[in-house]
């Protein structure tokens, strides 16, 4: 692919600044991301964490360039990819990061598939359309890449539709399709949710492999803090469309830094609180198109004070500076238990 | 697949007796004197309605007769219509005339609904569809004897851009005007149908899936939201085939094109009941394939569907 004008590499692999996006449609605004920020390098794990509509798929899908818009609208904010912002890009040259650069893997392999089309053709379109390559050259390097994924007898299911693979074959395919033009990010929203546990694991273990085989930086979305604690290095949570709390893998888990975290942490059934009512989260998420006054997450929270609830929100507090460490809570020495 | 076609195959032969039996029934039990109507306003001698009477099984009852008649039937011998004509000979001059009328009418109607629907979608909410849907609306609430003669009147008649009748060896310019009237009664739904079809599928993940990929704008609408919108659409098409041959009737009788439809009109208008039962028979035997066709056709399009 023809080098992108202005790209640096020394800059970081991926930055995110201050996203905004925001979903117009008849019934209000639903402010959907609020400036989230986080950066990624490569050979990283980063986990996006957070409850549904927090708006880690929305922050996905606006790195990639694929909203819906409308109603979707990126509102503020830069997303640089060794240092060019995507979000400047003409269309034309935005079209060509996506997957050659940055590609991304979905939740439900079946419904993410074309249902009319060879999972050939689909692999190998990448390469007729981004590569030029020929029809029978496209065929062989999706053999290739279904080999790659460990799916057996890859020569004669090249030719099968996405509904003959079994759940977990067909996120492999998903994967492969990902890799196929050697992205230097991946972008997985919750690539194993649809899966049952057993498959779950084989496919994070398989992207783990291959993350480490091409030194991807991977950024993984998922409301599953299980998955997180075995794979990633590094954790955003998100709250609200913000990030509330980053910081590296092992520290969040110790001592969290912000009440979400740590209400969340805390809701993680354990096999040594046998038996003990399990703690929950009290209330729902706010409705995107009222976000709470001050920080979205006070009326929830067991340490709020009326600081709390008042504009303008908890800033990114650095907690700690090696490792890095933010937290937007005002009282997040008291949460740290200092 | 092999198996299910042989069990359509089977069904569609109990089908066409079941329909054709009706038929038959329907239009001979309207008859008050078969003879009489053969004759015309001539009298008949004793000696004449004994002949004809012997000749064409009148004193053998109801299930004789229809025996009789499918015998003729398969073996091709459709009888002689009341004009006197063989209705062998009638229907070849007929068939090709509706053949062709029918075919113009789906071309039409199916590259007018197919693009004006997947544009209309596309652009949704628009001047263009709403303007789209109005249009659609006043093509649902006319019938085609509304249609079809203002058609001919203004376009025929008055500004003259077309013929407003087709001669006996009917041309393709002669009938494109009747084939826009045709069109007209299908275009509504293949274009509500197609323009729905396109806004779900552009919906849909997939979708979202080949924007990731990086394709351009053009290659994931026309190759992936194409394809998996059109299968209804295409469905939809193969079925109007039946309400086209309905409305030929109509437009035919209109344009005085000398088609199916056309004799079909005048041989329910003069009673001329061997005619109605073979030309009705033919159209129920066209249905019945049209009918498996569209279902092959439909997993041959989808993969997803597979017939055992």
């Amino acid at each position: 692919m023809d080098v992108l004008p202005g790209v640096d590499a020394r800059a970081p692999l991926l930055e995110v600044n201050d996203l905004h996006v925001e979903f117009r449609t008849g019934y209000g605004v639903a402010k959907a991301v609020n400036g989230a920020n986080f950066w990624l390098s490569p050979g990283e794990t980063l986990a996006i964490l957070g409850e549904s509509g927090c708006g880690k798929s929305v922050t996905a899908q606006a790195i990639m360039g694929i909203l819906d818009t409308p109603p979707g609208y990126v509102t503020q904010g830069q997303i640089r990819y060794r240092g060019v912002d995507l979000l400047k890009l003409p269309e034309d040259q935005r079209r060509k990061v996506r997957a050659n650069k940055i590609a991304m893997i979905f939740q439900d392999a079946l419904s993410a598939l074309n249902p009319v089309y060879t999972v050939g053709f689909q692999l190998g379109e990448l390469f007729r359309k981004h590569r030029g390559m020929s029809r029978a050259d496209a065929r062989k390097r999706a053999i290739d890449l279904l080999d790659q994924v460990k799916i057996p007898a890859a020569k004669v299911r090249v030719n099968d539709y996405p509904h003959q693979f079994s759940g977990g074959m067909r996120q492999r395919v998903m994967i492969a399709m990902a890799l196929a033009l050697d992205p230097e990010v991946l972008i997985a929203d919750e690539p194993t949710t649809a899966l049952d546990v057993t498959v779950q694991a084989q496919i994070m273990g398989l992207l783990a492999d291959l993350q480490r085989q091409r030194n991807m930086g991977l950024i993984l979305i998922t409301h599953d803090m299980g998955v997180v604690a075995d794979v990633a290095d590094r954790i955003s949570v998100m709250y609200a469309g913000k990030v509330v709390e980053e910081a590296p893998v092992y520290d969040i888990y110790a001592r969290p830094a912000h009440p979400y975290t740590r209400a969340l942490l805390e809701s993680i059934p354990r096999l040594d609180m046998k038996g003990q009512q399990l703690s929950v989260i009290r209330g729902l998420p706010p409705a995107l198109t009222d976000i709470p006054k001050g920080c979205a997450f006070n009326p929830r929270c067991a340490y709020a004070r009326d600081a709390c609830r008042q504009d303008p929100p908890p800033p990114a507090y650095q907690v700690s500076v090696q490792p890095h460490r933010t937290a937007r809570c005002h009282f997040f020495r008291e949460v740290l238990g200092e | 697949m092999f198996r299910y076609i042989v069990r359509r195959l089977l069904q569609m032969v109990l089908t066409f007796f079941g329909a054709t039996f009706l038929l038959y029934a329907l239009v001979f039990a309207n008859q008050k004197d078969p003879i009489q109507a053969l004759v015309g306003e001539r009298p008949v001698t004793e000696s004449q309605r004994i002949a004809l009477t012997q000749r064409y099984h009148l004193d053998e009852g109801f299930f004789m007769q229809y025996w009789y008649y499918m015998k003729g039937l398969l073996t091709g011998d459709f009888g002689t219509s009341l004009t006197g004509r063989k209705i062998v000979d009638m229907m070849a001059d007929a068939w090709p005339v509706t053949l062709r009328l029918a075919l113009i009418a789906i071309v039409i109607a199916a590259t007018f609904s197919v693009t004006v629907g997947v544009y209309s979608a596309l652009k949704r909410g628009g001047l263009f569809d709403n303007v789209s849907l109005v249009i659609t609306l006043v093509l649902l609430a006319m019938p085609i004897v509304v249609i079809a003669p203002l058609f001919q009147l203004i376009f025929g008649i008055q500004l003259g851009w077309f013929p407003p009748t087709a001669t006996r060896d009917a041309t393709v310019w002669q009938l494109l005007l009747p084939a826009i009237v045709l069109a007209c009664i299908v275009i509504a739904p293949e274009m509500r149908v197609t323009r729905t079809s396109v806004v779900e599928n552009l919906r849909a993940d997939y979708v979202r899936t080949a924007r990731a990929k990086g394709l351009t704008r053009m290659r994931v609408i026309w190759v992936h939201v194409l394809r998996n919108s059109l299968i209804p659409v295409v469905t939809l098409i193969g079925v109007d085939l039946g309400g086209l041959m309905a409305g030929a009737i109509v437009t035919e009788h209109v344009f005085n094109i000398p088609g199916v439809g056309f004799n079909l009109a005048r041989a329910i208008r003069t009673e001329d009941g061997p005619l109605v039962v073979g030309f009705v028979s033919i159209l129920v035997i066209l249905f019945l394939f049209i009918n498996l066709l569209v279902d092959l056709l439909y997993a041959a399009l989808d993969p997803r569907i597979r017939y055992e």
